[in-house]
C-alpha cells in the first residue's frame, strides 16, 4: 500500500467512527456557538464594542471548542486497543497519526470555519472581515488540531487528562490566537491581513512537519 | 590513562554524595554574590534621575527574568538528554529544575508588577515581555502538572521531556508573536554588542544578583535532585547503606 492510500484509509476510518457518534461532534460545535453567543449577553449589546471584540471572541471560542474535542482524538482507540495495533502496523506510525489529526480537523475544525461567518454576523462584522475570519480559521484550526494532538497524546490514560490537556496546550495556542484574531483586526483597521495570514501559514507549515513527529513520540511513551 | 570524561557521576549512586559535597560551596557563593550584588544595587548605585528609588527593583526583576528563561532551556536540555540517551539522572535533573524555574518566573512577574505601578501607573500591562513571561510561567506549570499526573516515573520523565522540547521551540515563537502583537516595555537596556546605556555599577550589581540567583538555582536543584534520587532509588542497596538512611 502506498503511503497516501494508508493515510486515506485512516482518514476514512476516523470519519466513519465520527459519523457513527454524531452527538460528540455536534456537541463541540454547539459549544462553540453557545460560547460565542454568551459574550454579548455578558458584555452588553453595544454594536461598536461587539464589532471590536468579535475576532478575539470567535478565536478564543474556537480554541476552547478544539480543546474539548481533543480527548476524542486518541482516547477511544487507546481504550479498545486499536491504537496499539496501529503502532504495530508495518507503516510509519507518524503517517497514521497524521491521518487521524487530519480527520480530527475535518470533524471538529472545518465545521467551526463554516459556521464562523454566521456568528460573525451576530457581531456585525462586514463581509470582507468575515472572509478574512474564515480564511484565518481555515489556516488556524488545523494548527490547533496539530498542536492539540501532542497534548492529547501526552495525557493519554493519565489521571485527570481532560483538565491537564488544557493546561498543556492552551499556552502553546497563543501564537495561533494572536495571528488569527490579529488578521481580522488588521483587516478591520485597514492595515491588511496578509502579514498575519502569512505568519499563520508559516506556523501551520512548521506544525505539519513537527507535530505528527512529536505526537508519535508521545504515543509510543504512552503505549510502552 | 584516565579517560577524558568520566561518566561515573551519571549514576545516582555516585552523584548523590557529590551533590551533597557541592551544596555548601554553592550556598556560600549564593550568599557572597547576593550580599555583594544587593549592596551595590541598594546602597551604592546612584538614584535614577527619572525613576527615583523605585528603579532598584530591577536588580531582582531582571535577574529573575533571566533565570526563568535560562532555567527553561537548561531543563529542556536535561529532559532531552534523558529522552535521547535514556539516562535516569538527566531526567531527574529536569524535574528538579522545574519548580525553581517556575518560582523565578513568578518572582519576575511579581516584581514586574511592583515596578510597573510607580513607573507606568498600573500593576499590569499587556506588553510583550510581561505576557511572554506569563506564558512561560504557564509552560512551567504544565510541565510540573504533567509529571505529577503520571505515576510511573519513567513515563513521566519522557512525557515531560517531549513537552519541554515542544515548549523550547515555542518560546521564541511566542515571544516574537507577542512582541508584534503589542509592545510598550522599554527596550532591552543590557546588551552585549553595544555599550551599556546604564551606569557601570548598576550593570555590575545586576550581574552579581543574576549570579547569586544562578548559584541559588544550583543549590535548590541539587537539594531537590538528591530527594528525587532517594525517593526513586529507595529499593536499592546504595540507598539502604547511606548513613543518613540507616537507623
Amino acid at each position: 500500500m502506498s503511503a497516501f492510500s494508508v493515510f486515506l484509509a485512516v482518514v476514512r476510518r476516523d470519519l466513519l467512527v465520527a459519523l457513527r457518534r454524531k452527538s460528540e461532534v455536534l456537541t463541540s460545535l454547539f459549544f462553540f456557538v453557545i460560547v460565542v453567543s454568551l459574550f454579548p449577553l455578558g458584555i452588553g449589546p453595544e454594536m461598536d464594542l461587539l464589532r471590536k471584540i468579535a475576532p478575539g471572541v470567535l478565536w478564543v471560542a474556537a480554541l476552547l471548542a478544539t480543546m474539548l474535542s481533543l480527548n476524542r482524538l486518541f482516547a477511544n482507540d487507546h481504550a479498545d486497543g486499536s491504537l496499539e495495533q496501529m503502532a504495530l502496523a508495518p507503516v510509519p506510525l507518524g503517517l497514521l497519526v497524521g491521518g487521524k489529526i487530519f480527520a480530527h480537523w475535518l470533524v471538529s475544525g472545518l465545521p467551526l470555519v463554516l459556521i464562523a461567518p454566521v456568528l460573525g454576523i451576530q457581531f456585525d462584522l462586514g463581509s470582507r472581515a468575515l472572509g478574512v475570519l474564515m480564511l484565518s480559521l481555515l489556516l488556524g484550526t488545523p494548527l490547533l488540531s496539530l498542536i492539540g494532538a501532542i497534548g492529547a497524546a501526552l495525557t493519554l490514560g493519565v489521571r485527570g487528562g481532560g483538565v491537564l490537556v488544557s493546561l498543556l496546550t492552551l499556552p502553546l495556542y497563543v501564537p495561533a490566537l494572536i495571528f488569527g484574531a490579529g488578521a481580522v483586526e488588521a483587516d478591520i483597521s485597514g492595515m491588511g491581513a496578509a502579514g498575519h495570514l502569512s505568519l499563520l501559514g508559516g506556523l501551520l507549515a512548521l506544525a505539519v512537519f513537527f507535530a505528527p513527529w512529536a505526537t508519535t513520540g508521545a504515543l509510543k511513551i504512552a503505549l510502552e | 590513562m584516565r579517560p577524558l570524561i568520566t561518566w561515573k557521576y551519571a549514576s545516582p549512586q555516585h552523584f548523590y554524595p557529590l551533590a551533597g559535597k557541592l551544596i555548601p560551596w554553592f550556598v556560600a557563593l549564593t550568599l557572597i554574590f547576593g550580599a555583594w550584588g544587593l549592596w551595590l544595587g541598594l546602597l551604592v548605585a546612584p538614584t535614577d534621575a527619572q525613576q527615583g528609588e523605585g528603579y532598584r527593583i530591577i536588580f531582582v526583576h531582571v535577574a529573575a527574568s533571566w533565570m526563568s528563561m535560562f532555567l527553561y532551556v537548561v531543563m529542556a536540555f536535561w529532559a532531552g538528554v534523558g529522552l535521547g540517551f535514556n539516562t535516569r539522572l538527566s531526567s531527574m535533573m529536569a524535574s528538579a529544575i522545574a519548580p525553581t524555574g517556575a518560582m523565578f518566573a513568578f518572582l519576575s512577574l511579581w516584581t514586574g508588577a511592583l515596578w510597573g505601578k510607580p513607573m507606568w501607573g498600573t500593576w499590569w500591562v499587556w506588553d510583550a515581555r510581561l505576557t511572554s513571561e506569563l506564558i512561560l510561567f504557564f509552560l512551567y506549570l504544565g510541565f510540573i502538572a504533567l509529571q505529577a499526573a503520571i505515576d510511573d516515573p519513567r513515563r513521566a520523565d519522557k512525557a515531560g521531556a517531549i513537552l519541554a522540547l515542544v515548549g523550547v521551540i515555542n518560546v521564541p515563537i511566542i515571544y516574537f508573536s507577542v512582541m508584534w502583537w503589542n509592545t510598550l516595555h522599554q527596550g532591552a537596556s543590557v546588551s552585549l554588542t553595544k555599550a551599556p546605556s546604564m551606569a557601570r555599577t548598576m550593570l555590575l550589581g545586576m550581574l552579581l544578583v543574576a549570579l547569586c540567583f544562578w548559584m541559588y538555582s544550583i543549590v535548590m536543584t541539587l537539594l531537590r535532585v538528591r530527594a528525587i534520587m532517594l525517593e526513586r532509588e529507595r529499593h536499592t542497596e546504595w540507598v539502604a547503606n547511606l548513613k543518613e538512611v540507616r537507623p
